[in-house]
């Protein structure tokens, strides 16, 4: 099975204002962006268990323009305070490079 | 509108990270009419809105406002900049207005300057709040007084309209508190009649400046020209360019959502837009909608949750390192302890955390079983207290055992890599956001206040 940073060519994570992180997951091609926008592995448990936000307000937006996704959730923590440990959240992204994807690349020519 | 585009120079993503003059001349020799940017943001955390403190130095943002007044005086044309001095609260705003003033005095130039603050008074809030006219945003409920009580400074992000109000009476430069990213660049085409969709749809895309183009590091700044029919956005830089991809990706920039954007009075839509190559350089954009909405504008308002003083240690020692897990439980349990009877405090009256700079520092999470050990760690010790007192007397009942502490306890104490003395310094104050709700204006200017600066003419001669 391939990994989330095996079919991107792009992964970022950035705060949306202070309550918010966005991800944005850019697929390396059209192909790839059609078969791996709604992979289960990258559903709101992902972000609930890596996180620890809460699954029900997770939030994604296909752009196939881009052949990209944009998963937003609430940030378990606002920015700042006690325990912040990312202040703008851009390093988040790294915890979900290695997630295992459940299908198979398709076959390709 | 006027027949020919509206073309606004946005010289650079914020206020005081390095505007070009060779860029502003460039945008000049396009017929830009107009600079606009702003100054700040939300993304740097809480303390520029609790301190009323700038994010950039001084002198930064005097380099950056001395081209671009020198440049709006030569040319006539208004400079405009919104969320001054990082946050916007007022005393952000005052720091700026002083340091336009001292460049005014160095050009030798008077110009007509219109101050717009966005601080809100708590009781003006109370009485929104009791009339429902405050409203959450996920994730947070509903709004209570006890929470604008906690607030330090309270901004509602201001929409185009002040700004508008000011060009209207004459402002050679505006200098606006809290406001959205977009409608500080927005303001000027809509006051000269462009259309809504295209004008707040350009905004978006220049306001972090040359982010939006193919190598944001070659330049700083962008030239939006808007039409009756769309925009067109260019990099300020001959040597860059704009792609569709560079442009329609940077409506993802720090957005929850990629296709449409809440501003005051309304929502931009940019669900149909097409971005097409329209010269090598540049990205023509058509399509952007505009809806119209009761008029809300954001509140943003921090708390402080008290003062902080922090140490920092390296340990290469091979044992601690390959026991990063066990150690970390037995350090913290330790230092908890060292607290409550050296210092005297209760377990609810202070905060204690260690973060493993080279281990799990920035996630803070469980590394897998068999991650190998790292090299070195850093341990950052952060203390929070009450005061700051109460912070730098637990660092300091703290600093024995964070030096020494044995992950054996038979072993002799070990002595691990200090990097400062004294160990302990002092953060001061930490505040966290605590607002994440819209008020609701009955008319744009409801919850402005605007203020005119005059030069007077002794300043003029000081230069």
């Amino acid at each position: 099975m391939p990994k989330l940073k095996d079919v991107c060519h792009h992964i970022r994570s950035k705060n949306a204002g202070p309550f918010w992180v966005t991800f944005d997951l850019f697929f390396k091609s059209p192909d790839m962006f059609e078969q791996y926008k709604a992979d289960p592995a990258l559903g709101p448990q992902l972000f609930a268990k890596t996180f620890g936000t809460n699954p029900d307000l997770v939030r994604y937006y296909p752009v196939a323009s881009l052949s990209m996704v944009k998963i937003s959730y609430p940030r378990p923590s606002p920015q700042g305070g006690l325990i912040e440990r990312d202040m703008h959240s851009g390093q988040q992204y790294v915890r979900i490079l290695d997630v295992e994807l459940s299908q198979k690349p398709a076959m390709t020519g | 509108m006027q027949d020919e585009p509206v073309k606004i120079i946005v010289p650079v993503g914020s206020l005081g990270a390095g505007v070009r003059k060779e860029e502003v001349e460039f945008g000049i020799a396009q017929g830009a009419q107009a600079i606009a940017t702003d100054a700040g943001s939300t993304d740097s955390g809480a303390a520029y809105l609790g301190l009323g403190m700038s994010k950039n130095n001084r002198e930064s943002v005097r380099r950056d406002l001395l081209i671009l007044m020198e440049a709006a005086s030569r040319r006539g044309m208004p400079l405009i900049v919104g969320t001054c001095g990082q946050a916007g609260g007022d005393l952000n705003v005052d720091w700026t207005v002083d340091i336009v003033r001292e460049v005014a005095s160095e050009l030798q130039w008077k110009p007509r300057i219109a101050v717009l603050y966005s601080e809100q008074e708590k009781d003006t809030l109370k009485a929104k709040n009791a009339a429902g006219k405050i409203k959450p945003l996920a994730p947070l409920g509903p709004l209570e007084d006890s929470t604008i009580d906690e607030c330090e400074h309270i901004v509602a992000a201001l929409g185009p309209e002040p700004y508008i109000a000011a060009l209207e009476r004459g402002a050679d430069i505006v200098l606006g508190g809290r406001t959205t990213d977009t409608a500080v660049i927005a303001c000027y085409a809509l006051w000269k009649g462009a259309p809504k969709g295209p004008s707040w749809h350009a905004a978006k895309i220049s306001e972090c400046g040359a982010q939006c183009t193919v190598a944001p590091t070659k330049g700083s700044g962008v030239l939006i020209s808007i039409d009756n029919d769309g925009f067109e956005v260019q990099p300020l830089s001959n040597d860059n360019r704009c792609d569709p991809h560079s442009v329609s990706a940077h409506m993802l920039y720090e957005n929850s959502d990629p296709f449409r954007l809440t501003e005051p009075g309304g929502v931009l839509d940019v669900i149909d837009a097409v971005y097409e190559q329209a010269d090598p350089r540049t990205v023509r954009v058509t399509g952007s909608r505009w809806e119209e909405q009761p008029y809300t504008m954001k509140l943003e308002g921090v708390k402080k949750i008290g003062y902080q003083t922090t140490m920092l240690v390296g340990i290469q020692d091979p044992v601690v390192l390959s026991r990063l897990g066990e150690f970390h439980e037995k350090f913290l349990a330790a230092l908890n302890f060292r607290i409550i009877n050296a210092v005297g405090l209760e377990p609810h009256e202070f905060h204690i955390s260690l973060r493993y700079y080279g281990w799990n520092a920035v996630s803070g999470d469980e590394p897998p079983e068999d991650a190998p050990p790292p090299r070195e760690v850093g341990v950052l010790f952060v203390a929070t207290g009450e005061t700051q007192d109460m912070a730098n007397q637990i660092a300091k009942a703290c600093n024995p055992y964070f030096f020494h502490f044995p992950i054996d306890m038979e072993q002799e104490l070990p002595s691990y890599g200090f990097a400062f003395s004294p160990a302990d310094g002092p953060r001061g104050p930490v505040f966290e956001f605590v607002l994440n709700h819209v008020v609701e204006a009955d008319e744009a200017g409801e919850l402005v206040r605007e203020r005119w600066v005059e030069i007077r003419e002794l300043e003029a001669s000081n230069a």
